[in-house]
């Protein structure tokens, strides 16, 4: 068992089946009578709806039905909840309009569901999809942000006057307007944070099972949470008591946030297949992940920082407009507000913040989580605004950031914006990321670039997250609703191996892994001897998933708890065995051993016994060795750190060309930092594809002109170079297992020192802004802007 | 319906298709190789690569009649009596796999790679990946698989 618990790069044992292409995906499964659907929908973005006609599409061969809003609400199905409630500056509540799983009487963005098409093979839905006649009647639509703010635009929802979803705050107004009137110094900013389409290489999915015996439904569906779907489909949209729902998230390729929510075609498969006496499988399109996976980001933001003569923050002003899209996702309220606000202090001391954040409907996909969720935009802010306070007063990039972070003996921290941060060391990271980029050497390497026609430049961003989501009590009290613990169950099998059974879910972040490698440490068996089962409702206990890189440090919490629990029943077990106060027996290395005397029992010697009572305490003590934990969290935890990189421009073309990426986090405790690498790895690269390659760009109507890989673009190989991770540890001070989480740092940290890279480099030209994605076009644009040239 | 007979790993399979139907549908549905994986519907992401006589291909941009004759070689068909491709182990080693849906295509296109260039450079491993789309590791640890595996099989005297 050496070597393969905590802090060990054990390798992965999910490799095997993936790389023998035997993994399981949700598309995999083929049910016996299995049918398919294809969804119609919406080429509009905003339209009443006139007529159906679905008589050819019945007609068409292999068809078994089509479905429309008015079976859906014939059948009355609810619609598609929204997790998250949140209020109005006057303490009223935000507009939660109504969303129907297909639309009924309008559409509200293209690709709005309006019929489904039951067929026997995927070739004949497809067809007969072609051949539903939908009469639209097109109405004006509004799809960018400072559209849709203006008097008279287009009104997507009639109870949304001015399509205000809601109008929030956060923060001491008074006390930040004074920190300003005071100032040395007052830097502005006007900021966009593009919107970016979240794109798992495994499309949705979704096949439904009605079993017409057991009056039960199975869903398998690409999901990160099937407990929560299970939950909204059971008490929201389908309206069945959950013991008759099992959802099961088999292998799921990549979430990014996109698949956390319930979405309308989970609800449908299930219907329909009740309707049609046999199962019915979705698989969507890549053309059809555009247009309904919720996107990501898409703020317009004003911010003003207030500093003294020395540099130092006095308070920071910000006004943010959120888009929300057509309809309310999940959990979208939460991240312009309690994911994005809240962290506006970054790792800096900040005397006072107020933050202003409206959030508006559009004729566009619904606006939800993605990687960072909130986390980014507040980054991107601070960060974007922190170098421009540098360049306006003469300071140095680092130094204004180093004389402004929270010291390590200033823990626990409490920000202005509600969040008290437990620990962490932002000058140790800020150190260990600057050496590895040879922060010294940057002028000589700056000399090099130019000599060879290039503009180098180097970009810095001293980032806060807070993930480990999230203390139950404090999230309702917020506006959440559910809770947002985890659970976890151990069995001990007599012969002493084990299986733990978490409500995390694993899609690429490798917890069959990392799991057992915390049961290797605490309970001292092989890792050979662990399982871990993630994803089934029919087996797992009631869990909240995985998102917002909680799932090791609220997850693997919830796994420490139950063993603790299994440890200490073993005692008891183990002080029979060996003659012993239940008092004088500890447990380490595998063994419980009388102290002071070299008395011991072998755990599997323990579990065999309590699964085989014959020599056993069977007055006081159960036979049996399983036990489960719920685990809500004290806190949010706060990963943190320093992300440098260097870019070179080439002047003539506008390309950017990343040449080095040098990071430095604290993600707490690691368990297995080949995969915590990892993490940080694929974190960097959506986050360089924001800064760089990607946005979702709506036209004026709401037609989404990047909608399919050849015009949203992501980053191949070739646009990224190798990474330099570095790690400094502060534990997390209030879980058991001192970890903070890795998943999105990567993409919450590096945006904006790739902007402030590209602009440092472009500053020898007078330009002095650029916004994301620094595409070659824009970034020439404003050199030749700059240069009094052709714009 | 039209008959297609092909080799598919080594065996010999006839299968009665529509003649719109792709590749990938004969291989994930006909044959039930799901290990071949649909990420797009405009073949730039590289997940369903398959070898085509020996060559890379994208499963969704050729007709399963066109392999009519050929030899086709999926991700199932790699490993040899359970024991990894050099290529597959060095994707377990060096953690050059996350969610898993993206790897078989690249462990397809990158075996190709090595065999035609046993000694790549860095740089010539990431264009050579430039049809194939990952969104899980920021590519390093798939660039450093390949090279690894180039390394073993320059060590083993070719694959």
């Amino acid at each position: 068992m050496a070597g393969q618990g905590m802090g060990a790069s054990v390798k992965r044992r999910e490799d095997r089946r993936f790389l023998l292409g035997k993994g399981r995906y949700t598309d995999d499964i083929n049910l016996p009578g299995q049918t398919w659907a294809v969804f119609v929908r919406s080429p509009y973005a905003h339209a009443s709806i006139r007529s159906i006609d679905a008589s050819a599409a019945l007609a068409s061969p292999g068809v078994l039905a089509v479905l429309t809003g008015d079976h859906v609400a014939t059948d009355g199905l609810g619609g598609i909840p929204c997790g998250w409630q949140v209020k109005n500056k006057d303490d009223s509540v935000m507009v939660e309009p109504p969303h129907p799983a297909l639309a009924q009487g309008k559409v509200r963005h293209v690709g709005d569901p309006v019929a489904m098409v039951i067929a026997a093979t995927r070739a004949q839905a497809r067809d007969a999809a072609q051949l539903v006649e939908i009469d639209y009647d097109p109405l004006p639509a509004v799809a960018h942000l400072r559209d849709a703010v203006v008097d008279g635009a287009p009104q997507v929802w009639d109870e949304a006057a001015g399509n205000l979803c809601f109008d929030w705050h956060l923060g001491d107004a008074a006390a930040t307007d004074a920190q300003f009137s005071g100032a040395a110094h007052v830097v502005s900013i006007d900021l966009v944070n593009n919107r970016i389409i979240p794109n798992a290489i495994e499309p949705r999915a979704a096949n439904g099972h009605y079993d017409t015996a057991e009056d039960r439904y199975t869903l398998y569906t690409t999901s990160q949470n099937p407990h929560l779907t299970r939950l909204l489909l059971g008490a929201f949209t389908l309206k069945v008591p959950e013991h008759r729902l099992r959802v099961v998230a088999p292998d799921v390729g990549g979430g990014f946030g996109s698949k956390i929510f319930h979405y309308a075609e989970e609800l449908l498969v299930l219907w329909a297949s009740k309707r049609v006496g046999r199962p019915v499988k979705w698989t969507s399109d890549r053309s059809e992940a555009f247009l309904s996976d919720a996107h990501g980001r898409d703020h317009i933001s004003h911010a003003e920082l207030a500093l003294d003569a020395d540099g130092k923050f006095r308070g920071l002003r910000v006004r943010t407009l959120a888009n929300m899209g057509a309809y309310l996702s999940t959990f979208a309220p939460a991240i312009p507000t309690y994911l994005y606000a809240t962290l506006l202090s970054g790792p800096y001391v900040i005397p006072a913040i107020y933050a202003e954040v409206k959030a508006v409907f559009t004729n566009t996909v619904a606006v939800d989580a993605v990687r960072g969720a909130g986390r980014p935009e507040a980054t991107y802010l601070l960060e974007r605004l922190v170098d421009k306070a540098a360049r306006e007063m003469g300071i140095d990039r680092v130094e204004i950031r180093r004389k402004n972070l929270i010291q390590p003996d200033q823990f626990p921290y409490q920000t202005p914006v509600a969040l008290q941060y437990d620990i962490g060391d932002y000058p140790a990271t800020l150190d260990l990321a600057l050496q590895s980029v040879d922060y010294p050497g940057l002028a000589a390497r700056k000399a090099a670039s130019k000599a060879r026609g290039k503009l180098r430049g180097f970009g810095i961003s001293t980032y806060i997250e807070a993930c480990g989501i999230a203390p139950s009590a404090l999230v309702g009290a917020l506006g959440a609703r559910a809770g947002l613990y985890e659970t976890a169950s151990v069995r001990v099998h007599p012969t002493g191996s084990v299986t733990v059974f978490t409500g995390s879910h694993s899609h690429g972040q490798g917890h069959e892994t990392t799991f057992a490698q915390l049961v290797v440490e605490k309970l001292g068996v092989s890792f050979d001897n662990v399982e871990i089962v993630h994803g089934d409702t029919d087996r797992i206990p009631f869990g909240m998933g995985t998102y917002g890189s909680r799932s090791a440090a609220v997850g693997g919490s919830a796994i420490y708890k139950a063993i603790d629990k299994i440890i200490e029943k073993g005692k008891k077990v183990a002080a029979h065995l060996l003659e012993a106060n239940v008092a004088d027996v500890e447990f380490s290395d595998g063994k419980y051993r009388v102290v002071g005397t070299d008395r011991e029992k072998a755990f599997g010697d323990v579990a065999f016994a309590a699964y085989v009572p014959h020599n056993y305490p069977i007055d006081t003590v159960e036979p049996g060795l399983e036990d489960s934990a719920f685990y809500d969290p004290k806190n949010f935890t706060f990963p943190g750190g320093c992300h440098c990189v260097e870019v070179e421009v080439d002047p003539e073309t506008g390309v950017v060309d990343v040449v080095e990426v040098a990071i430095a986090d604290d993600v707490g405790v690691v368990i297995n930092p080949m995969i915590v690498d990892g993490q940080a790895h694929g974190g960097l690269a959506q986050g360089i594809g924001q800064a760089l390659l990607e946005e979702a760009v709506y036209d004026p109507s709401g037609q989404l002109v990047s909608g399919s890989y050849m015009t949203y673009c992501m980053p191949r190989a070739a646009d990224l170079p190798m990474f330099k991770v570095g790690n400094h540890v502060t534990a997390c001070t209030h879980n058991p297992v001192g970890i903070k989480g890795v998943g999105e740092v990567g993409a919450i940290g590096i945006p904006p020192a790739v902007i402030n890279a590209v602009i440092d480099a472009l500053e020898p030209l007078g330009v002095t802004d650029i916004s994301m994605p620094a595409t070659p076009e824009k970034v020439w644009r404003a050199i030749q802007a700059a240069q009094g040239g052709v714009a | 319906m039209a008959t297609t007979t092909l080799k598919v790993n080594g065996e010999t399979r006839s299968v009665d298709v529509e003649p719109r139907t792709l590749l990938v549908e004969l291989l994930r549905e006909h044959l039930r190789l799901t290990g071949t994986h649909v990420g797009c519907d405009t073949s730039q992401c590289g997940a369903c690569t398959v070898w085509v006589d020996g060559k890379s291909v994208k499963s969704c941009a050729m007709l399963a009649l066109e392999a009519d004759g050929r030899e086709v070689t999926t991700i199932e068909g790699m490993a040899t009596n359970g024991s990894l491709h050099p290529m597959q182990a060095a994707f377990h080693e060096c953690h050059g796999l996350q969610c898993g849906f993206c790897t078989p295509g690249m462990v397809m296109i990158a075996s190709e790679l090595v065999r035609r260039n046993p000694e790549p450079t860095e740089s010539e491993v990431r264009h050579w990946l430039e049809g194939n789309y990952c969104r899980c590791t920021g590519y390093h640890n798939i660039v450093k698989a390949v090279l690894t595996a180039a390394e073993t099989i320059r060590s083993q005297g070719g694959a």
